[in-house]
C-alpha cells in the first residue's frame, strides 16, 4: 500500500442550476441553498489547489443536475480509470465529461459497456491493497465483476449495502490501512463483511455519524498524511474523533448543502496520479 | 493403511523415536549407503538421510517387522478365504504409503536424499532387505529402476519405521515377480521433459525426488507432481502411494509443478528455488491462470527479460525480440512495448536479482497461489473455490463473495460430491455453522477436500499433525499432509549449506534460447501442461502414515480448534452447539440433498412406522429418545443404503435404515444425516447434529462419558456409503451366571438404544473429515473402488465374518433384540449386506477370557467358534491396549459372528453365531448426555467418530460405548463403524480386515460381536 493516496489530479466538476431542485435524493427532504453550496464548492476546490493538486474543473450540464458528484462516474486505480454506469438512468450522460477528461490525462481508459451493469463510483472503496464494491439500489454485480475485470491485479470483494445509498455514504479511507466507520448497524456490519472478506488488516476509525465516516484522504509529497474531514458545526462528535489523528494535516471541509442530497466529501471529486504509469 | 492403524497404537510411541534412532543406527552403518553418497553429488546432508534410510530397513525389520507381520498374519486369520486373497497383495502396499507419515519430522533434504538413494538404495537397502538381495546385484546400474522401486518402497517403509517388516516383504515378493520398469515423462517447468524410468511399483516419491535431483532442487516442499486422471483432471501425485495406482490407466506423464506458493519467496533460500517458481508464475500468468493488469504484465514480463536476456542491449535486442516471448493470453503490441521500455529499466539486474522483483510483484496479485474449484453454492449458483495458504476464498465470478481463514475453519468434510467446511462461531454468534458445496462429482470434492487439509496443514501448522495415540477405540484412517510443513521447510532450508547450484535458465522465449546461451529445449513453457491446482496429493512424505489414530479431541494447535465441542470430548456444551448449527445447516442444506420431498415423506413415513415398530420391540421403549435417535439416526439410513444401494434407491435404504438404526446400527446414522435432516429436520434432526458434530471431536475421550453423537458434519448425505465397520465390544461386569438366552433377548434392545444413540451421533459416513485444528489420527485404509459399505460389529474381537444375511435375520432373531435391529437387518439381507452378529460370550470374569473362545455361549456356531478363536490370538499378539471404558473389568463377553453378505462379490460365505447373552435391561446413563442439556442423548453412550482419508478412500470410524447395567452385569459395549467410501480401488476385504483387526488389537480384552457389512454402491457418482 505504499503510495497509497498519491494523486497528482483531482477531477471536479461545477454545479448546476439545476443542482438545488433536480438533484436525486433519497430521504432528506430539506431543501438546497444553491447559494450556499456554490460556496461551499468553491472552499472546497480551493483546499484541493492549496494542496497542490492539479484540479481539472469539468464544465456544468444543466441537464445532469447531479453532475457534480464526478466520484460516481469513474474509478481511478493507477494507470486505469473505469468509466461507471451510473445505477441512476438519469445519471448515465454524466460519463462522458468524464471520459474526455480521463483520456486527456492519458490514462487507460475503461468503458463500461455492458447494459445490465451498474456501478456508481460511491460503491467502490479502495483500500491501496484491494477492492470492496457495495452492492447497493445502484450497484450490481455485474458492475463490480466488470470492476474486477479492469483491476485484475487486485482482489474485489462485494460488500451487501442494505441501507443508505452508497458504500462510501458510511465508510471511506482514512489513511494507509486504516477505515472510517460510522456507527450504524449497517455500517459496523459491512465493516464485519469487509474484515471477513479481507486477507488484510485494516484499522479503523469509528465515528458516530455514518455521514462523518466519509472523508478524504490525501498523502501529498512533503507534506504527509492529509485529511478532509467533516467539520465540527456539522458532526461535532465525530469531528473530534478526527482531531485525535495525530501527524495528520486535517482540513474540515463544510459539506452542509451537499449532504442533503447525499453527498458526501469524496462524491466531488475523482483522484488520479498520473505518474502512477509504471 | 488400516494395518497401520493397528501397528500404530502399538508401535506408536516407538515408532516416533524410532525413526532418529534408525537414522542414527543407520548413520552407523552408512558403509551401505556410502558407495551411494558417493555416487551421487548429493549434499552432506542429504548422505545422512540416506543412511538413515538405507538402514532403516534393517532396523525396522528387527522391530516393526514383528508387528507388521503380526498384523497381516492377525488380519489373515480373521479373514474369510476370499477377504485373504485380496488382501495379501494390497495390503503390504498401503502400509508403505503409511509410512511416510511417521518420518514427517525428517528434514525434506533427507526425503530427497533418500529418494535418491533409494534409486541407488538398491544397494544398500539390498542388504536390509532380504528381497533386496536382487536388488544388490541391480546395484550397477541405478537405472535399473524395477530395484530401485523395490527399494524405495523398503525405504520409505523404514522411514515409517514400523513398517520396515513389511516392507522388506513386499521387496520380496517383488523381486520374484521381477520387476516392470517403465519410463514416465515429466514436463518440467521450462518445458523440457524428463524421461525416467521406474519400477511399476514405484511410488510418487521415488518419481518425485528423482525430478528433484534432476533439478538440483533442496526446497522441494513447495512443489510436486501432478498427473492428468482419466477425466482431464490435474491431480496431485501422492508420494506415499505406488504412482500406477494413482494414474490408473492413464500415461506415465506429469508435470513438476509447484503446489505450495510460499506467500514471501524472498524467504526461499535459494535461487534455484525462486527461479522454478517464477517458472510456475510465468506460465500461470501466460495461459491466464494468475489474472493480472497490464501493467503488471509489462512489469513482470521485463523482469523475466531481465533475467533471461540480460541487460536491454540495444545492438542485440531489436524492436521484435520481445515477440519471441510469450507473456500474457494475448499479447498485444503495446504491450510489447511496454515491455521493451521497462526493460530498459532494468539495466544492471542481475538474474536473480530480476527473479526476486518479479517474484515480490507477482506475489501481490489477489490470485497469487489461490487454487480454484468450480463448485456450487447451496442453491445452485456457480461459484468457485479457492484455496491459499491464509484459508478458502469463495468467488462468484470474479467477486470474492466470501472468505473463510483457517482460524474460522473448524472442520473440513466431503462427503460425495458435497464438501463442507464447519465455521467457528463469530464473536456474538453462539453456534458454529456448517457451510456446504457441491462439487461437480465425487473426486472433485476429494480433491478440494484434500487441497484444503494439504494448505492448512502446510501454511497453518508448525508441523504435520501428530498422530494422536487413540486412547480409545480408534479405527480408521484419515488423509493427512505428512510432509513438510512451511515452517519446517524454512528451518530445513536455513540448513542448507551449498554452493548455489549453477543452473541454466532457459528462455521463455517461443523460440528456444537461453540466457546462458545453453540450448534450449523447451521452446515455450507455457504450453506445458499445467497442474491444476486440484488434487491434493499429500504432500512428499505423504499421508502420515503413522496412522496412529488421533483421537479427535485432540487438538493440536489451540487457536485453531476451539472447537467448543472438541475439548470437552463430551463435554456437554459442545453437543448444543451443534445441535444448532446442524438445524441451521439442515436447512440450507435440504437444498442440496437429492432426494425430492415425495423421498422425503416416504422417508419419514417409514421413520415413524420404524419407531413404532422399535418401540414395540424394545423393552424399554424411550418414546422420546428414540425418536429423536431415529429420526436423528443417521446409522439407519447408511443401513438402508448399504442395503439398497446396490440397486434401490437411497431413500428407500434410509427408511428401513431407520428402524434399524434406531436399535442396532449406528453407522447408518451417518450417512442419513443429510436425508434426515430433511426430512426429519423438524423432529430431531437436532440431536443427530449433535452428536454428530460432538462425536467428531470428542471421539477418544473418555469412554465413559461421551454421548457425544458423531454423526458429523456431514450435512447432507445421502449418498455413497462406504464401507462401514461396526465393532461392539460387550464387557460384561459381575455376573457371568446371567443365562445368556434372557440376555441375549435383552441385550439386543440394549444395544439397540446404544445403538441407536451412538448411530445418531456417528459420523461414519461422512467421506473425509479434517479438523484443521485436531491432531487427526491418520489411518489409511484402502478402499475399493466402489463405495461399499462394511459394517462390523466386532464385540471384543472381531471376527471376519461374511456372512449371509439370512442369518443376520437369524441372529436377531436370536437376540431378542435384535428385533430392532431385524428391522434394518432384513433389509441389509436382502441387499447382501452382510451383518455379524456377535453374540458375546460371557467370561466370568472380565477381561481375561476375552480373547479366548467364549467358552459360555450357549450356541457358538462352528464358524463362530472360529472366529474367536482366531481373535483371541490376535488379542494375545497384540499388547493389549487399555481401553479406556468405563467399565469395571469383569466378565467379557465374546461374541460370535457372523454373518455378512459382501455385496455380489461375496456372498458366499456365511456364517451363524449364536451368542448368548443375557441381559435385563438398563441402561445407564453417564452424565455426558445429561450435561447436554439436549436431553436427546443418550446417556451412557461414549463415541467417538474418525474420518479418515486417503486418496481413494475415505474412511470414517463411529465408535459407540455403551454401557449398560443389567442385572448384576455391567456390560460395556463399543460399536465402531467404519464407513470406507472408495473411488474404485478399494480393497474392501483388505480394509474390513483392517478394521477388525485393529479394532481387536485395540481391544485385546474384548470380542467381536458383530461384523456387518454393507456395501453401497453410488449409482449418481458422476465422477466414476
Amino acid at each position: 500500500m505504499a503510495g497509497f493516496g498519491n494523486f497528482t489530479h483531482a477531477i471536479v466538476r461545477a454545479i448546476p442550476g439545476s443542482f438545488a431542485t433536480g438533484a436525486l435524493r433519497t430521504e432528506n427532504l430539506e431543501e438546497v441553498d444553491p447559494n450556499r453550496a456554490l460556496r461551499e464548492k468553491k472552499a472546497y476546490v480551493a483546499v484541493l489547489r492549496e494542496l497542490g493538486l492539479e484540479v481539472l474543473e469539468l464544465p456544468a450540464d444543466e441537464s445532469m443536475p447531479d453532475c457534480v458528484f464526478v466520484e460516481d462516474c469513474a474509478v481511478v486505480c493507477g494507470d486505469t480509470a473505469l468509466l461507471t454506469r451510473p445505477g441512476a438512468p438519469s445519471r448515465r450522460g454524466e460519463v462522458e465529461e468524464m471520459k474526455t477528461a480521463l483520456t486527456n490525462l492519458s490514462l487507460n481508459v475503461v468503458e463500461m459497456t455492458d447494459e445490465t451493469a451498474t456501478l456508481d463510483g460511491g460503491d467502490v472503496l479502495f483500500t491501496g491493497a484491494e477492492f470492496f464494491v457495495g452492492l447497493s439500489k445502484r450497484t450490481n454485480q455485474r458492475g463490480a465483476e466488470i470492476l474486477a475485470d479492469t483491476f485484475k491485479d487486485y482482489a474485489v470483494s462485494t460488500v451487501p449495502v442494505s441501507h443508505g445509498l452508497h458504500l462510501k455514504s458510511f465508510c471511506s479511507m482514512a489513511g494507509p490501512g486504516l477505515i472510517a466507520i460510522g456507527s450504524s448497524q449497517t455500517a459496523q456490519r459491512a465493516l464485519k463483511t469487509m474484515q471477513q472478506l479481507s486477507d488484510h488488516k485494516y484499522d479503523k476509525l469509528t465515528v458516530p455519524d455514518d455521514a462523518a465516516a466519509n472523508c478524504v484522504y490525501i498523502n501529498m509529497p512533503g507534506k504527509g498524511h492529509i485529511l478532509l474531514h467533516v467539520t465540527p458545526e456539522q458532526f461535532p462528535e465525530s469531528a473530534k474523533v478526527f482531531e485525535k489523528l495525530k501527524d495528520y494535516t486535517l482540513i474540515p471541509v463544510s459539506n452542509l448543502e451537499n449532504v442533503k442530497v447525499d453527498g458526501a466529501l469524496s462524491c466531488c471529486l475523482v483522484l488520479a496520479n498520473k505518474l502512477a504509469r509504471v | 493403511m488400516t494395518t497401520e492403524v493397528g501397528s500404530e497404537p502399538e508401535v506408536k510411541k516407538e515408532p516416533e523415536k524410532s525413526p532418529e534412532e534408525q537414522e542414527a543406527e543407520q548413520q552407523t552403518n552408512p558403509s551401505e549407503s556410502a558407495p551411494n553418497g558417493d555416487a551421487e553429488p548429493q549434499p552432506a546432508p542429504d548422505n545422512a538421510e540416506n543412511a538413515e534410510a538405507e538402514p532403516a530397513p534393517s532396523d525396522p525389520l528387527s522391530t516393526p517387522s514383528p508387528d507388521g507381520q503380526k498384523k497381516e498374519k492377525g488380519i489373515s486369520r480373521f479373514l474369510p478365504p476370499w477377504l485373504k486373497r485380496q488382501k495379501s497383495n494390497s495390503q503390504a502396499e498401503p502400509r508403505d504409503g503409511h509410512a511416510p507419515t511417521d518420518t514427517p519430522t525428517q528434514p525434506p533434504t533427507q526425503e530427497e536424499l533418500e529418494d535418491g538413494q533409494e534409486e541407488e538404495g538398491p544397494k544398500g537397502e539390498g542388504t536390509a532387505v532380504q528381497p533386496t538381495g536382487g536388488a544388490q546385484e541391480v546395484q550397477s546400474g541405478e537405472e535399473e529402476s524395477p530395484v530401485a522401486n523395490a527399494e524405495t518402497q523398503p525405504v520409505k517403509q523404514k522411514e515409517g519405521e514400523e513398517w520396515a517388516p513389511e516392507s522388506g516383504v513386499p521387496s520380496a515378493l517383488k523381486l520374484g515377480k521381477k520387476m516392470k520398469i517403465t519410463v514416465c515423462h515429466v514436463t518440467l517447468l521450462d518445458g523440457t521433459q524428463f524421461p525416467c524410468e521406474v519400477e511399476k511399483r514405484a511410488k510418487g516419491q521415488y518419481l518425485f525426488s528423482k525430478v528433484c535431483e534432476h533439478l538440483n532442487l533442496l526446497e522441494k516442499d513447495y512443489f510436486g507432481l501432478s498427473f492428468k486422471d482419466n477425466t482431464d483432471q490435474r491431480c496431485w501425485l501422492d508420494p506415499t502411494k505406488e504412482i500406477k495406482h494413482q494414474i490408473h490407466n492413464s500415461q506415465w506423464q506429469f508435470a513438476f509443478s509447484v503446489k505450495f506458493y510460499p506467500p514471501d519467496p524472498s524467504q526461499l533460500t535459494e535461487d534455484i528455488t525462486r527461479y522454478l517458481l517464477c517458472l510456475q508464475l510465468r506460465q500461470d500468468i501466460s495461459l491466464g491462470r494468475l489474472p493480472c493488469s497490464f501493467v503488471t504484465h509489462a512489469l513482470l514480463g521485463s523482469y523475466t527479460l531481465q533475467a533471461e536476456l540480460g541487460d536491454y542491449d540495444p545492438d542485440q535486442h531489436r524492436s521484435d525480440y520481445i515477440a519471441q516471448f510469450h507473456f500474457a493470453p494475448t499479447q498485444t503490441k503495446e504491450l510489447e512495448v511496454k515491455l521493451a521500455e521497462l526493460h530498459k529499466s532494468h539495466k544492471g539486474m542481475t538474474p536473480a536479482q530480476a527473479d526476486i522483483q518479479f517474484l515480490e510483484n507477482a506475489k501481490k496479485l489477489s490470485m497469487y497461489g489461490v487454487d480454484l474449484h468450480h463448485a456450487k453454492d447451496s442453491e445452485g449458483v456457480d461459484i468457485m473455490l479457492g484455496v491459499c495458504a491464509n484459508g478458502l476464498l469463495i468467488y462468484k465470478d470474479r467477486l470474492r463473495i466470501n472468505r473463510f481463514a483457517w482460524p474460522k475453519i473448524l472442520k473440513i468434510s466431503y462427503k460425495r460430491c458435497n464438501f463442507y467446511i464447519k465455521i467457528r462461531p463469530g464473536e456474538t454468534e453462539q453456534f458454529e455453522s456448517t457451510v456446504g458445496f457441491k462439487l461437480p462429482n465425487h473426486r472433485a470434492a476429494k480433491r478440494i477436500w484434500k487441497v484444503c487439509v494439504e494448505h492448512h496443514t502446510f501454511f497453518r501448522l508448525t508441523s504435520p499433525e501428530q498422530p494422536v495415540k487413540s486412547k480409545f477405540l480408534t479405527l480408521g484412517s484419515r488423509f493427512r499432509y505428512s510432509g513438510r510443513t512451511q515452517a519446517q521447510t524454512r528451518q530445513a532450508s536455513a540448513l542448507i549449506h551449498r554452493s548455489p547450484p549453477d543452473f541454466q535458465r532457459t528462455s521463455s522465449k517461443r523460440s528456444a534460447r537461453s540466457l546462458d546461451g545453453a540450448p534450449v529445449v523447451s521452446v515455450s513453457d507455457h504450453t506445458h501442461p499445467l497442474v491444476s491446482t486440484h488434487a491434493a496429493g499429500p504432500g512428499e512424505n505423504g499421508r502420515d502414515s503413522a496412522l496412529e489414530l488421533y483421537s479427535d479431541s485432540k487438538s493440536p494447535q489451540v487457536e485453531e480448534g476451539a472447537e467448543p465441542g472438541k475439548g470437552a470430548a463430551t463435554a456437554v456444551p459442545a453437543e448444543p452447539a451443534s445441535e444448532t448449527w446442524k438445524a441451521a445447516d439442515d436447512s440450507s442444506e435440504l437444498k442440496d440433498l437429492d432426494k425430492t420431498q415425495e423421498e422425503v415423506l416416504r422417508h419419514q413415513a417409514s421413520v415413524s412406522e420404524l419407531k413404532r415398530s422399535f418401540m414395540e420391540a424394545a423393552p424399554e421403549p424411550r418414546p422420546d429418545q428414540w425418536d429423536k435417535r431415529l429420526t436423528g439416526s443417521p446409522a439407519t439410513s447408511l443401513h438402508l443404503q448399504a442395503h439398497g444401494s446396490l440397486e434401490e434407491e437411497l431413500t428407500s435404504l434410509f427408511l428401513s435404515k431407520a428402524c434399524f438404526s434406531g436399535l442396532m446400527d449406528p453407522c447408518s446414522t451417518s450417512v442419513a444425516p443429510p436425508e434426515s435432516t430433511l426430512a426429519a429436520v423438524s423432529e430431531k434432526s437436532p440431536t443427530r447434529l449433535e452428536s454428530a458434530l460432538s462425536d467428531s471431536r470428542d471421539i477418544s475421550k473418555s469412554t465413559e462419558d461421551d454421548q457425544s453423537s458423531g454423526l458429523n458434519g456431514q450435512p447432507e448425505v445421502i449418498e455413497v456409503v462406504e464401507e462401514t465397520v461396526v465393532i461392539e465390544e460387550v464387557v460384561r461386569v459381575a455376573r457371568p451366571q446371567s443365562s445368556a438366552p434372557e440376555t441375549a433377548a435383552t441385550e439386543p434392545a440394549l444395544e439397540g438404544k446404544d445403538e441407536g444413540s451412538a448411530s445418531s451421533d456417528s459420523e461414519s459416513e461422512e467421506e473425509a473429515e479434517y479438523h484443521p485444528q485436531l491432531s487427526g489420527s491418520a489411518h489409511l485404509i484402502r478402499e475399493d473402488p466402489e463405495e461399499e459399505e462394511q459394517e462390523v460389529g466386532l464385540n471384543q474381537e472381531a471376527p471376519p465374518a461374511a456372512l449371509k444375511p439370512c442369518i443376520i435375520r437369524e441372529d436377531v432373531t436370536d437376540e431378542a433384540a435384535a428385533t430392532a435391529a431385524n428391522m434394518a437387518e432384513p433389509a441389509d439381507a436382502q441387499q447382501q449386506e452382510g451383518e455379524v452378529l456377535v453374540i458375546p460370550e460371557k467370561a466370568p470374569n472380565g477381561h481375561t477370557h476375552d480373547s479366548e473362545a467364549p467358552p459360555t455361549l450357549f450356541d457358538e456356531e462352528e464358524e463362530p467358534s472360529f472366529v474367536n478363536g482366531d481373535v483371541s490370538h490376535v488379542e494375545g499378539e497384540h499388547a493389549p491396549q487399555v481401553i479406556c471404558c468405563s467399565e469395571p473389568p469383569v466378565v467379557k463377553t465374546e461374541m460370535v459372528t457372523i454373518s455378512d453378505t459382501f455385496s455380489a462379490q461375496k456372498a458366499e460365505i456365511t456364517t451363524k453365531e449364536v451368542p448368548i447373552v443375557h441381559t435385563e435391561t438398563k441402561t445407564i446413563t453417564y452424565e455426558a448426555a445429561q450435561l447436554d442439556g439436549s436431553g436427546d442423548v443418550e446417556p451412557g453412550v461414549l463415541m467417538t467418530a474418525h474420518t479418515i482419508t486417503s486418496e481413494s478412500l475415505c474412511t470414517t470410524t463411529t465408535t459407540h460405548i455403551t454401557k449398560t447395567l443389567k442385572g448384576g452385569l455391567s456390560e460395556t459395549r463399543i460399536e465402531k463403524r467404519i464407513v470406507i467410501t472408495g473411488d474404485s480401488d478399494i480393497d474392501h476385504d483388505q480394509a474390513l480386515a483392517q478394521a477388525i483387526k485393529e479394532a481387536k488389537e485395540q481391544h485385546p480384552d474384548m470380542s467381536v460381536t458383530r461384523v456387518v457389512v454393507h456395501k453401497e454402491t453410488d449409482l449418481a457418482e458422476e465422477d466414476e
